[in-house]
């Protein structure tokens, strides 16, 4: 996992590294939002209006879009900032169960100390509490910060809005490789060409990103380290080399290759090296991916007629077929705890995004389609951020694992494809950041 | 757009423009870029003078590039979710497996497409499928596989822009590349 500082440096890099600077980030949209919603109070906090950068909009937007929040908006006088000062009898006759309240404070070196306070409203107890040093250009990074507490508490489960995101952008003939913050913000471009850029997949730790180029006039996979800068092609086999997937240690990565053959599955070390074949047969074997143990290869093969997903152990053995239902099911990808398999599943001419529940066989069809494709589940797995190509015009989708919440990302700067969603930085703890 | 489609038609339908189509592409159809950019680099002139096994006797016409000769004719076109090669290209291959048995230094690249309505993962295998049709059949005509590579864009490389049957029916194809076009 990446350190605060690693990770800072590693922004710092992005920056010089980026070869033209992105202005517009993608923006994003709740379409769909279903269920109960938490109803959440984020108070603005005292001295934030002196701050260079407003810090709780960004929480409120954060919790909203998550679709598992209801704002309640009030702005009391004065701006609380101690337990004393909170009324709570007024927050819940405002049917409030959750209330934010900080305050921030210009220290002597410049920077600032943010501290913040969460309430539940009802037991009238603190669920949570933090001091953070930052300086102005890290508030965006700090209220993702909070924001992740503040889910984590109120839902149970992690919060991934201090995550990255990695897409592919076309903008006329040029293609380019962007990392972005999970809600589209800051931008950076870390590979630009002419030739087609697809697949990006982080390294578990998220230091490095493995893609496919073809800058060389055909398809070649590459490891970029975000950090160093530095970039390997670590696949140019005769042939396609493409459709890469790390393994979980961040050792290997599957490929698929057609050095051989049509398309087969290859294991090769993410520095590269002599590849090792996984899948023997006369048919396209594409999309591997690892299972979270790295026991084991999902894919998708035509061995039967149309794609549809196999399993086979690393270690050698038959594959066996998981899809029967439909003719066309494609990209498997692995939700973190190995229980769900994403994929892309055509019907009647259009590709929608399911799930298949491992242990039961259970498919479940999770958008409309018409062509919708490349999932890619969120570190918490709760989500899953797909490409949603409509009306001649890329862009991404993401969808609740239930499929009962759903948000559109489109970038103003133009097709928006193949996101992978990058892993948790490491907590850091105090204030590291 | 309708512009974009009759220079595509133009392109595929009349042999003897297809040349001409192709040079002017960059300018209306950005898609045409790499293929056009890919012809245009190497002018006639340099390599007809760099190929010495060219066996034509007018050398100024390499017979590659001459419009008039079925060897300009690259472009094979599938079916929807299909890979094998049409009768009405049987031609063509002939007359690139025949350049190759006359030509032994020549090596050609064949570069598979698909159109948008696949995954863009299964889309690279069926580029591939589609290389590999071509190859096989040229194969089977005696020229030995390690003289062709078969690589795959997928979807990446649309010859047209659109999403109907008129664009995908141009997207759907491989290209017949020789070494150092």
């Amino acid at each position: 996992m990446m350190n605060p500082k690693t990770f800072f440096s590693s922004l710092l890099l992005l920056v010089l590294l980026a070869i033209s600077h992105a202005q517009a980030q993608l923006t994003i949209d709740v379409t769909t939002s279903a269920g109960r919603q938490i109803p959440i109070a984020i108070v603005e906090f005292r001295g934030e209006a002196q701050a260079p950068q407003n810090l709780t909009p960004i929480i409120s937007n954060n919790l909203a879009r998550s679709g598992l929040f209801r704002m309640v908006s009030a702005t009391p006088n004065p701006l609380p900032t101690e337990l004393s000062e909170v009324n709570f009898a007024d927050w819940s006759s405002r049917m409030t169960e959750a209330l934010l309240i900080g305050g921030i404070t210009k220290l002597a070196d410049g920077r600032f100390e943010i501290s913040y306070r969460l309430f539940d409203v009802a037991k009238q107890t603190q669920l949570a509490s933090g001091q953070i040093t930052a300086s102005a250009t890290q508030f965006r990074a700090t209220a993702h910060r909070i924001s992740d507490e503040i889910y984590e508490k109120l839902t149970g489960e992690r919060g991934v809005f201090a995550t990255k995101v990695a897409y592919v952008l076309k903008r006329g003939q040029r293609f380019e490789l962007q990392v972005a913050d999970a809600d589209g913000f800051n931008p950076q471009t870390v590979l630009a060409s002419m030739e087609p850029i697809g697949s990006p997949k982080w390294s578990p730790d998220g230091t490095k990103l493995a893609y496919v180029t073809f800058e060389s006039r055909k398809s070649n996979v590459v490891v970029q380290d975000l950090v160093q800068g530095s970039r390997k092609v670590v696949a140019n086999f005769r042939g396609d080399n493409y459709a890469p997937s790390w393994s979980p240690d961040g050792r290997e990565l599957a490929v698929a290759l057609s050095r051989d053959a049509v398309s087969q599955i290859y294991i090769i070390s993410a520095n590269g090296g002599e590849p090792r074949r996984i899948t023997t047969s006369n048919s396209i074997d594409s999309g591997a991916a690892f299972t979270p143990d790295g026991n084991t290869i999902i894919f998708f093969s035509d061995r039967s007629g149309g794609p549809q997903l196999y399993s086979v152990p690393v270690a050698g053995g038959n594959a066996k077929r998981l899809t029967f239902e439909g003719s066309y099911n494609t990209s498997p990808r692995l939700s973190p705890d190995g229980k769900l398999v994403a994929f892309v599943s055509r019907d009647a001419g259009k590709l929608r995004i399911a799930t298949l529940e491992l242990a039961s066989g259970l498919i479940n069809v999770l958008t409309d389609g018409p062509r919708d494709d490349s999932p890619s589940f969120s570190p918490n797995g709760r989500t899953i951020l797909f490409e949603s190509k409509a009306g001649g015009r890329g862009s991404l989708g993401s969808v609740s694992i239930d499929g009962r919440i759903k948000q559109k990302l489109t970038s103003q700067n133009g097709d928006v494809r193949e996101p992978a969603w990058g892993p948790y930085a490491a907590k850091s703890g105090g204030s590291a950041l | 757009m309708n512009k974009k489609i009759l220079l595509l038609a133009a392109a595929v339908i009349g042999a003897g423009l297809a040349g001409c189509a192709s040079k002017e592409a960059p300018k209306d159809t950005p898609v045409e870029t790499r293929t056009a950019a890919t012809t245009s680099t190497t002018t006639p002139g340099t390599t007809g003078s760099t190929t010495p096994t060219a066996p034509t006797s007018n050398v100024a016409i390499n017979p590659l590039k001459d419009p008039n000769n079925i060897l300009s004719k690259r472009i094979i076109y599938f079916e929807y979710d299909q890979d094998s090669v049409k009768g009405e290209y049987q031609a063509v291959v002939q007359a690139h497996a025949k350049y190759l048995a006359d030509n032994r230094g020549r090596k050609i690249r064949l570069e598979g497409h698909a159109d948008e309505r696949g995954s863009r993962e299964y889309n690279m295998a069926l580029g591939q499928r589609r290389g590999d049709a071509v190859r096989k059949a040229t194969n089977l005509l005696g020229v030995a596989n390690d003289r062709m590579e078969t690589v795959s864009f997928g979807e990446d490389k649309p010859r047209a822009t659109g999403s109907d049957e008129a664009a995908w029916s141009q997207n759907r194809r491989v290209e017949i590349v020789y070494d150092g076009e």
